[in-house]
């Protein structure tokens, strides 16, 4: 159990990585939503995963009831990080970000 | 199992001082903002992190998840002001 933990716990960590190195690297503010969106809300659910099976160890209802909250965190985050990256990228529409173009 | 938690808590400090970078150096207020949500959504991970080091994770599962709505509703605020707000026309023309 504590492999599988580990090995969840490493993927949502790359996936961080991945969107850390991705939000500073990309030229444009629209190139760098992509990775701040999706890499994050992918790595919290990868790390969120290995958390609630960690707490699942002593097979007591508290422990299911908090691993059952781990994973509501998780749904709330799949539903609100897209809507916080389309509210930013429509004030950058309106406030006239021109996307970055390749010359 | 504990240093597992306690260095990929680490790693994850040292990743959002990555994307600190992005929230300070921003060219435009909103990739300010990028820098921040980026922040926010780790630091509800991270919450949950600690609280398994501490073995009170109920406490802090609750904590996680305010905190998770707070960076959400900062967020949509944040880029509902800054649609009209003047200060992102300037850079805009000297740019």
């Amino acid at each position: 159990m504590n492999i599988i933990v580990t090995i969840f716990l490493i993927c949502g960590l790359i996936f961080f990585f991945g969107g850390a190195v991705g939000i500073i690297r990309f030229p444009d503010f629209y190139s760098r939503l992509h990775p701040a969106g999706k890499l994050d809300t992918m790595g919290l659910l990868m790390t969120m995963l290995a958390m609630a099976l960690y707490s699942l160890h002593d097979f007591c209802v508290a422990s299911v009831l908090t691993s059952l909250k781990i994973i509501l965190i998780v749904v709330f985050v799949f539903i609100t990080s897209p809507t916080a990256t389309h509210a930013i990228v429509d004030a950058g529409v309106r406030a006239g970000l021109e996307p970055w173009t390749k010359e | 199992m504990d240093n597992v938690f306690l260095y990929s808590g680490l790693f994850l400090a040292v990743i959002m001082a990555l994307s600190l970078y992005r929230a300070v150096l921003g060219p435009t207020v909103l990739d300010r903002l990028i820098g921040v949500n980026a922040i926010g959504s780790k630091t509800t991970v991270l919450l949950i992190l600690i609280g398994l080091i501490y073995e009170k994770v109920d406490m802090f599962v609750d904590i996680a998840l305010a905190y998770a709505m707070l960076n959400f509703i900062a967020v949509l605020a944040a880029s509902r002001y800054f649609q009209k707000r003047k200060g992102l026309y300037d850079e805009q023309e000297t740019k």
